[in-house]
C-alpha cells in the first residue's frame, strides 16, 4: 500500500451543488439524458444530446473497468489516474487507490469508493474490487 | 468556394532563444513578428490582420496591436485552441482575404515558460478561467503527460504498440536536430536510450516528451495579389481543416485525435492525399500525439503507426515520410507550451528550399502541417494545412 494522495477540493460552481451533497452521503450521482434514455458524463443539468434541461440523476451502480490509466512517477507520493468506464456506459476520470500503483491494469474491475478532501467534500475514487 | 490558392505565406520567423531571461512576451511577439515581415520584404504598416492566441498578454490582439503600432488593423482573431491554434489562423487568415477582409495578416506566437519557472508537464494546472469540467477532472491530478499518456497506454492495450515503437519517433526527430543549432537537443538518441530515460508518467519515459522552451515565432500570410509582387518566392495555402474532438458525453475513445476530421477536409480542399505529402509537420508534444496523428491523416491504416514510424521511416533521406527536420518539439523547442506555429516554419522551410541541406527533401512540391492543441486526453482542437510551392 503507497501513500495516499491529497485530493484537492473540487472548486464550487452552484450547477453542482446536488452533486456534491449526495457524494456526501456515499453516492455517486449520474445525469440521464429523458429524451434519449442516454446516461453522461460529466455532471451538468444541459443534455449534450439534445440541449434540453430534462435530466434525471441515477445513482450509480459504483461498479466498473478500468480503460485506461497512468501512474503519475514525477509526485511524490505516485498516483494513479484513470478513466473507469461504469457499468452504465460512461467512463469517468478518477484515482485509482487502494492499491499498489504497479498493480493496475487496463480492463481490471473496481469498486468505487469515496475520499476524503482538504475542505471535508467527500469525492468519487476506485479500489480495485 | 474554396480558400485554395487564394492566399500565401510569405514571411517566416522563428525566435532563436530556447530561455529569455530578459525579453518579455510583449517584446518576444514583436520580435517574431519583425522578423517575418523583414522576411516577407512587407512594412509593418501594409498589416492589415492580426491573429494570436492565449500565449499574447493582455487581451490578445488589442494589447499587441498597440505594442507593436500595427495602426492600419481592420481584422483581429484571437482563436484560442490551444497549441495549434495558428494552424487553424493560416485557414482563418485565408478565409479573411479570400472575403476581402485583411490581404496582409501577421500571425505571432510567444512565451517564456522556462525562465518563469513554470512546471508545465509534471504539475496539474489550474486553467484561469473556471471551466465547467473542472471540478471533476482537476481533483484527479491530470498533468499534460499523464493525460497523453493515458491515450497511448489504451492505443498498446488496444492495438499492440510498444514502447520501442514510439521510441523511433524520437529517434527520428533527433536525427533531424543535430543539424539544428539551435535545438535544445541535438544528441542523436537511441531506441534504448528513449526506452531507458526515466519514467514520467507510465507508458511515457522522460525522452517520449517534448521539450520545455521559451521563444516564439511569427509568419505572414498574404493575398496571392500581395505575393506576386514579393520578391521573396511565396507558399501557398492548399488547403485547411479543422476540428474539435472532445469526451462525447462519457463515450470516450483515446485512441485517435481530431485529425481524423481535420485531415480529410484539408486534403479534399487542396486535391490531394496523403500518398502527395512530400514532408510533414506533425505536432510532436509526445511521441504518442505523432503516433495517431499520422494514422488519424492517414499516412497508415488505425493501429498500425507503430510499425509506420519504426525503422527510420520518418528520417529524411532515409524513410518514406520525412518528419519535422527542424528537430520538432520533441528536440527542437515548444515555445510556451505551444507547438502548432513552429510546425508551419519548418513545412514553409522545406517548401523554400531552405531546411538544413541534410533534412531538405528533394523537390519538395507539396507539405502538410499539423497541430493538436489541448489534450488528447480530454478535449483538443485539430487543424490541418497543406501547403505548395509558388512555382506549382
Amino acid at each position: 500500500m503507497s501513500a495516499v494522495r491529497n485530493i484537492p477540493s473540487p472548486p464550487e460552481n452552484v450547477e453542482h451543488t446536488a452533486f456534491w451533497a449526495a457524494a456526501n452521503e456515499g453516492k455517486l450521482m449520474l445525469p440521464r439524458c429523458k429524451d434519449t434514455g442516454q446516461f453522461f458524463w460529466y455532471p451538468r443539468n444541459i443534455s449534450p444530446f439534445t440541449l434540453s434541461n430534462n435530466v434525471e440523476w441515477v445513482e450509480a451502480s459504483g461498479k466498473g473497468e478500468i480503460y485506461t490509466y497512468s501512474v503519475m512517477r514525477r509526485a511524490d507520493p505516485n498516483y494513479v489516474i484513470a478513466y473507469v468506464t461504469l457499468e452504465e456506459g460512461v467512463s469517468v476520470m478518477t484515482n485509482i487507490v487502494g492499491c499498489d500503483p504497479d498493480s493496475v491494469s487496463i480492463g481490471q474491475k473496481v469498486q468505487l469508493d469515496f475520499q476524503d478532501t482538504d475542505g471535508g467534500q467527500k469525492v468519487p475514487v476506485f479500489k480495485p474490487a | 468556394m474554396s480558400i485554395k490558392g487564394i492566399a500565401h505565406i510569405a514571411g517566416i520567423f522563428e525566435h532563436p532563444t530556447r530561455k529569455a531571461v530578459d525579453l518579455s512576451v510583449a517584446q518576444l511577439h514583436a520580435e517574431v513578428a519583425a522578423g517575418a515581415l523583414a522576411d516577407a520584404g512587407i512594412d509593418k504598416d501594409m498589416v492589415d490582420g492580426y491573429f494570436c492566441a492565449g500565449d499574447a498578454p493582455g487581451l490578445g490582439p488589442l494589447s499587441m496591436i498597440e505594442y507593436m503600432g500595427l495602426n492600419n488593423l481592420r481584422h483581429m482573431d484571437s482563436t484560442d485552441v490551444g497549441g495549434s491554434s495558428y494552424v487553424l489562423h493560416i485557414g482563418h487568415a485565408a478565409e479573411a482575404i479570400a472575403m476581402g477582409k485583411c490581404n496582409v495578416a501577421l500571425i505571432t506566437l510567444a512565451g517564456r515558460p522556462r525562465a518563469e519557472g513554470m512546471a508545465t508537464g509534471t504539475s496539474p494546472r489550474a486553467p484561469a478561467e473556471p471551466a465547467p469540467d473542472i471540478p471533476f477532472e482537476y481533483i484527479y491530478g491530470p498533468t499534460v503527460v499523464n493525460m497523453y499518456a493515458m491515450a497511448a497506454h489504451r492505443h498498446m492495450h488496444e492495438f499492440g504498440t510498444t514502447s520501442e515503437q514510439l521510441a523511433w519517433i524520437k529517434v527520428a526527430a533527433s536525427h533531424h536536430a543535430q543539424y539544428n543549432p539551435h535545438a535544445m537537443l541535438q544528441n542523436v538518441v537511441t531506441v534504448e536510450d528513449v526506452v531507458n530515460s526515466p519514467m514520467v508518467a507510465d507508458p511515457l519515459h522522460r525522452n517520449d516528451c517534448c521539450v520545455i522552451s521559451d521563444g516564439g515565432g511569427a509568419f505572414v500570410v498574404v493575398s496571392k495579389e500581395i505575393a506576386a509582387g514579393l520578391k521573396r518566392d511565396t507558399v501557398p495555402v492548399l488547403g485547411h481543416g479543422e476540428a474539435p474532438k472532445h469526451l462525447n458525453g462519457g463515450k470516450i475513445d483515446l485512441t485517435f485525435t481530431g485529425a481524423r476530421w481535420s485531415g480529410p477536409l484539408a486534403f479534399e480542399e487542396a486535391g490531394v492525399t496523403p500518398a502527395d505529402i512530400d514532408y510533414a509537420s506533425i505536432y510532436d508534444s509526445f511521441t504518442i500525439t505523432v503516433l495517431e496523428t499520422l494514422e488519424d491523416l492517414g499516412f497508415c491504416p488505425v493501429g498500425e503507426g507503430g510499425k509506420f514510424v519504426s525503422d527510420g521511416n520518418l528520417i529524411s533521406g532515409e524513410g518514406k515520410l520525412p518528419f519535422n527536420t527542424d528537430g520538432g518539439g520533441l528536440c527542437n523547442n515548444h515555445p510556451i507550451n505551444r507547438g502548432g506555429l513552429t510546425k508551419v516554419l519548418e513545412a514553409v522551410r522545406q517548401l523554400r528550399d531552405e531546411a538544413h541541406p541534410k533534412v531538405q527533401v528533394k523537390d519538395c512540391q507539396v507539405a502538410l502541417a499539423h497541430g493538436t492543441g489541448g489534450s488528447i486526453g480530454t478535449r483538443m482542437g485539430s487543424s490541418t494545412v497543406i501547403l505548395g510551392r509558388a512555382d506549382a
